[in-house]
């Protein structure tokens, strides 16, 4: 699903890269956590996955296509088998729940017998039913992200990025986004998921991937977030 | 769906922007009015050439008694002098195209008609004013052949050509026509510079859409089209206004105030008007269009 194959990024004010020869493979389906300290590339191991930046080196494979030969118009293409998940929700204020998950939908072309139907059901699996008419600040940090996640996951996408997806959220709340994630992964959409949760990463005992200063320093399966002592 | 969606974003978003979309339009009005009118004006020293050039004669005056010019030697035209000029003016055929005979007393008699009103008629007496060929050509422009064979020649007292006179005017006009021109061309660069910087401010007040959009996959199309229509939308109704003001403009100031003041001459018709809104509506629609287009490949990247 997706294939690193060394793969470096170098920004173009900072001599030391980003990410340095790393290579790794996601399979369809998995649950991944992406672990490291601030600045150890996670952050540029998944704009490189939504082709938001491109490789100085390597290849970025996703969905089986290799991204440097994607050309400009085809990109959009790409994210829409990629849902995408922020630790800051990214919800449009104006818009009540129901508009901010259809907007995926409208900016994508999607006619509107197909978002009438298609919404109530994704607000059903991330648990707002009967919530679709609020706006995000008569919501909570943890029902605001379960619209950010309903709106990533409405057009079943083959990969769900969630970047600190909890970042912002108390541990109780966490939880809760954790088992929506989880469902959504048994549902067969790969996540990737970034985070400095140990407790987390710990409990769902899922292949880790851990970053540091741009090497790859781990790859677990069933894994915990620190090296065990 | 698509329709009604990309409807709404433009309408919310010319709303949003209010203040900066008032601003375009205003200065799209200004000037592509500015634009219209030099059109305008150029139109109407085209339809006065026409108008003016069919009419105009070399005049060719002869001497009469008292002349203090060397080629008559104060002395009037004989009549000998006078069959001379006019059997050389019919060898310059096809050039010259139609030659008239003025003698004094026609000559006062037109004057008495021209100036009915005027305490000058009442002045003049039939022997101050000269005889004369009034002479049409079939090119104007080619009015130094006839002067150069008659001017200085006995019996001739002074070959006048009338387009020297009219053309002077013509270059007025002309010049106020670049003038015009100029002063649209500037403001049409300045209505370019406020189109970029509003949708640069457009396109920063919506990041936060335009950067979901991204992210769910829209097409830059998609994303940039109610950018762009928002654009050409004031600009649209700037050029509205400026055609309206161009179609005021002729049917006050050109057809109720200047055409009853100014009875010798012909102004611009509705035709011209026809022909120039469309120009202004179409510089209008595509100087904003490209410029959103610009500045919105630069600020709305994928």
């Amino acid at each position: 699903m997706i294939l690193f194959d060394r793969v470096s990024k170098i920004y173009a004010s900072q001599t030391r890269p980003a990410l340095d020869a790393v290579s790794l493979e996601i399979e369809k389906g998995e649950f991944i956590f992406l672990v490291g300290p601030s600045g150890s590339g996670k952050s540029t191991f998944l704009r490189l996955v939504l082709r938001e930046e491109r490789p100085t080196s390597g290849q970025v494979w996703v969905a089986g296509k290799e991204l440097s030969k994607l050309s400009n118009w085809k990109i959009p293409g790409l994210r829409r088998q990629i849902g995408t998940v922020f630790q800051d929700f990214r919800l449009l204020p104006n818009k009540t729940v129901a508009e901010n998950v259809a907007f995926a939908l409208e900016v994508i072309g999607k006619p509107k017998s197909h978002i009438k139907r298609v919404v109530p059901e994704v607000l059903e699996v991330v648990g707002l039913e009967g919530k679709e008419l609020r706006r995000p600040d008569e919501l909570s940090g943890g029902e605001q992200q379960r619209v950010a996640i309903a709106r990533a996951f409405v057009n079943r996408p083959m990969i769900l990025i969630a970047d600190e997806p909890t970042g912002n959220l108390d541990p109780g709340t966490s939880a809760d986004i954790m088992k929506l994630l989880d469902r959504i992964n048994q549902l067969g959409t790969t996540v990737v998921m970034s985070t400095h949760d140990s407790n987390i990463v710990d409990q769902m005992r899922r292949r880790v991937i851990e970053l540091d200063g741009g090497h790859l320093v781990r790859d677990q399966s069933r894994g915990v977030y620190g090296y065990a002592q | 769906m698509r329709a009604t969606f990309v409807a709404s974003e433009v309408s919310s978003g010319l709303r949003r922007n209010l203040t900066m979309t008032l601003a375009v339009i205003i200065t799209v009005a200004v000037s592509l009015g500015l634009f219209g009118a030099s059109l305008l004006v150029r139109a109407q020293v085209t339809t006065m050439k026409d108008f003016w050039y069919d009419k105009v004669e070399v005049s060719i005056f002869l001497c009469s008694k008292g002349s203090d010019t060397p080629s008559c030697s104060g002395e009037a035209v004989t009549q000998a002098q006078r069959d001379q000029i006019k059997s050389d003016l019919e060898s310059l055929r096809p050039l010259v195209q139609e030659i008239f005979y003025e003698s004094k007393a026609d000559a006062f008699k037109r004057f008495q008609e021209q100036f009915k009103n005027s305490p000058i008629a009442d002045n003049v007496t039939e022997g101050a004013l000269p005889e004369s060929f009034r002479v049409k050509l079939s090119d104007p422009t080619s009015y130094e052949v006839v002067a150069s064979a008659f001017a200085g020649r006995p019996g001739i007292e002074q070959v006048n050509d009338q387009r020297q006179i009219l053309d002077k005017f013509f270059r007025l006009l002309g010049g106020l026509q670049l003038i015009a021109l100029l002063i649209a061309l500037s403001m049409l660069v300045v209505t370019v510079l406020l189109i970029v910087n509003t949708m640069r401010v457009a396109a920063f007040s919506r990041r936060r859409e335009t950067g979901i959009m991204r992210l769910v996959g829209a097409s830059n199309f998609y994303i940039q089209l109610p950018f762009l229509l928002e654009a050409a939308f004031s600009a649209g109704v700037g050029a509205l206004l400026a055609i309206v003001g161009l179609i005021i403009t002729k049917a006050v100031v050109i057809d109720q105030i200047l055409a009853p003041s100014f009875q010798f001459t012909s102004f611009v018709g509705w035709d011209a008007v026809f022909a120039i809104a469309p120009i202004m509506f179409v510089t209008g629609i595509l100087l904003a269009g490209l410029a959103a287009f610009f500045t919105l490949r630069k600020y709305l990247r994928v």
